[in-house]
């Protein structure tokens, strides 16, 4: 039984699955990246995802236009995102706690939303599984790589401009270094408002493109609380990846590795207790995090309002 | 200054939270409120018909009054809406909202929260508290020795606590399960099938060991893959468990509880046959459901209201079942069943009716 997990189809099936699963974690966390890095801790990713959801969802049903849908749910989650950005810049709110509210408007208001506008669990059309010609037909690496839907090369795709923006151009420059010291890049001009307004905005539309990427790519369908913390999670793994692009990348997968492994292992009947077999990516996750947190340092300036002193 | 902002700002976003969403927040009084903030929908308005009925109070006969506690939404498709459409399908039958009223709170997924609901509802005197879901039970047991007046009922459960006010419920999901199991494994031509389930415990558990049997009943060597994700809302795992047990080369799958919409998509993407529970799903994917095992409570709903008017408040547990008619198995009118699986499906309904199938 053991050695069937090694056998091609369920190594296959093993990492197509954990892919897909990475998907929305990987849009949700690299958009949390930027705000972390400029010194904002956005908790309220789980509603701004829910909210995206729900907006490419009802746009997609009603108008079958899907590029429209992602635009709404990227038009969505930045207006949660500007909203995060004045109370946490402007008021100087404590982060933590203010971005919980945003989640807990984002769960409410996707629910009622749902019920009034549509009522009943529906299914629609969303993006269709692109085969690329001739690299999907590699026995293996091509269902694995090539024959996903566009929302999750999109994703992949975010990892190395995220990293090429915070590390090799200027805006990336103001960025860390409002979120590593604010008086400093202040008195050098930099406007830390402007950029934090910018991250945080940029991580609200991640947001919304997460929840989409659930809504009308991979799952087609919406369901009240459909998230179901994995907003969390995202925010999580940003911790996990040391507030770097790949490292985000790598926890996402790791993570979605370990859970698809975990529904293999149950469906070949390995003798794991299925409570046991659903911890595993959790506990990882936390193995892996004690293990490497000593390694890495976060922002210093991550959670603190800056105040401009005069 | 800034500091009063800062709260008031935090305040009006609680505020709004409270005011607008839908599912219980932490605020455990919100979602209580008899106004129902949570439960916006137009067919009830319960703030509207308590009060006329406080006021003409002798005059006609009082209706009677339901409150229900439920842990997803009434259109999850599942658990909460076959409470829902069996209290509406009694509401017509007694004549509608001016005898029977029907108040509920949803998503009441953090038990502190229910628990808050349901002694709420108590002392609004209602004459019958449901807690739907197990996990309410312990609250249960608390609350209802403070109203001996009022009539409780929870399930999926046998247990009564052997208080008097108390009744409880459950479905012997196993024989739907297991009639779902037969005609599945009847279609499967690859002999693998996969099951998505939620956490491996109660209704749950049962419909799926039920299937399992069905299935292994009617094809001994057929092999039924089984998973439980952990969870009863996580769509994209139960997406992807569906995914699973299709690369595993599962050609049916059945699964349990409200997160399986994501499965039945994926059923539906790789054209694999779906066999529902708890409520109807042929609407997800209308051309790969097969068939839906749907529970009808209100079999035994009615028997409780029976027994409420006439002084019985609890001290008694109900099972529906194929026999009783609070489980009926609904196919497809679109999906066409050759005539020997219905056949097939029928003798094994008639069995587990009469008893010669046992399906646990």
């Amino acid at each position: 039984m053991i050695s069937d997990l090694f056998s091609v189809t369920v190594l296959v099936g093993i990492l197509a699955s954990g892919i897909r699963l990475a998907t929305p974690y990987l849009y949700a966390a690299i958009g949390e990246t930027f705000g972390q890095r400029s010194g904002v801790l956005n908790l309220g990713v789980e509603g701004q995802m829910l909210l995206g959801a729900f907006a490419a969802f009802y746009v997609a049903l009603t108008t079958g236009n899907l590029g429209l849908a992602v635009l709404v749910a990227l038009l969505v989650g930045a207006i949660m995102g500007l909203a995060m950005a004045f109370v946490t810049v402007n008021l100087h709110a404590q982060q933590g706690i203010s971005g919980i509210g945003f989640y807990l408007f984002g769960l409410g208001m996707s629910d009622l939303l749902f019920q009034k506008m549509l009522g009943t669990v529906e299914t629609v059309k969303g993006f269709p599984k692109i085969h690329i010609p001739f690299l999907s037909d590699i026995p293996g690496l091509g269902e694995i790589f090539f024959s996903q839907n566009l929302m999750v090369y999109g994703a992949y795709l975010l990892v190395p401009i995220a990293w090429f923006v915070l590390n090799k151009t200027t805006l990336g420059l103001k960025i860390r270094s409002v979120g590593e010291n604010p008086e400093a890049a202040d008195s050098l001009g930099v406007s830390v408002a402007g950029i934090r307004y910018f991250t945080i905005v940029l991580g609200g539309t991640l947001s919304g493109v997460a929840g989409a990427s659930l809504s009308i790519a991979l799952l087609n369908v919406f369901q009240q609380n459909m998230t179901s913390g994995l907003g969390f999670i995202a925010v999580a793994l940003v911790y996990f990846g040391g507030w770097r692009p790949w490292g985000v990348l790598g926890g996402a997968l790791l993570f979605s590795m370990v859970n698809s492994l975990q529904l293999w292992i149950q469906v070949l009947g390995i003798p794991i207790p299925s409570d046991i077999a659903v911890m595993m990516p959790y506990v990882l996750t936390i193995l892996v995090l004690v293990a490497s947190v000593s390694r890495v340092r976060g922002p210093s300036a991550l959670t603190k309002p800056f105040e401009r002193e005069d | 200054m800034k500091k009063t902002v800062r709260l008031f700002v935090l305040f009006v976003l609680l505020a709004l939270v409270v005011g607008a969403c839908g599912t219980p927040a932490t605020e455990a009084p919100a979602p209580v409120e008899p106004t129902q903030p949570a439960a916006p929908t137009a067919t009830e308005e319960p703030a509207a018909t308590e009060e006329p009925t406080a006021t003409e109070e002798p005059v006609a006969e009082e209706p009677f009054r339901v409150a229900v506690v439920m842990p997803s939404a009434i259109n999850d498709l599942a658990f909460s809406q076959s409470m829902y459409d069996a209290l509406l399908r009694i509401q017509e039958e007694m004549g509608g909202e001016s005898m029977f009223e029907i108040v509920y709170s949803e998503n009441m997924f953090v038990v502190d929260d229910a628990a808050a609901a349901l002694r709420d509802y108590a002392s609004q005197g209602f004459d019958l508290v449901i807690g739907h879901g197990s996990q309410y039970g312990s609250s249960l047991q608390e609350i209802a020795p403070d109203f001996p007046e009022t009539s409780f009922a929870w399930g999926t459960t046998v247990d009564t606590f052997g208080l008097p006010n108390v009744f409880a419920y459950e479905a012997a999901s196993d024989q739907g399960g297991y009639v779902n199991g037969v005609i599945a494994a009847s279609l499967s031509q690859s002999d693998i099938m996969g099951v998505v389930g939620p956490i491996e415990t109660g209704d749950a558990k049962l419909y799926v060991d039920g299937f399992v049997l069905g299935a292994k009943a009617t094809k001994p060597d057929l092999q039924v893959n089984v998973n439980y994700i952990g969870s009863f809302s996580d769509v994209a795992l139960a997406s992807e468990a569906a995914n699973t047990h299709v690369s595993a080369g599962a050609d049916v799958l059945t699964g349990t509880a409200q997160m399986v919409v994501g499965a039945i998509g994926v059923a539906e993407e790789n054209n694999v046959l779906w066999f529902g529970t708890q409520s109807n799903q042929t609407s997800l994917a209308p051309t790969i459901v097969v068939a839906s095992q749907v529970y009808h409570w209100e079999v035994v709903l009615a028997e409780m209201i029976d027994l409420i008017k006439g002084g019985t408040l609890g001290d008694q547990s109900f099972v529906i079942d194929l026999a009783n008619g609070g489980e009926v198995i609904e196919f497809n009118p679109d999906y066409t069943v050759p005539e020997e699986v219905q056949a097939l499906a029928d003798t094994t309904i008639q069995g587990i009716i009469d008893g010669s199938i046992t399906t646990k």
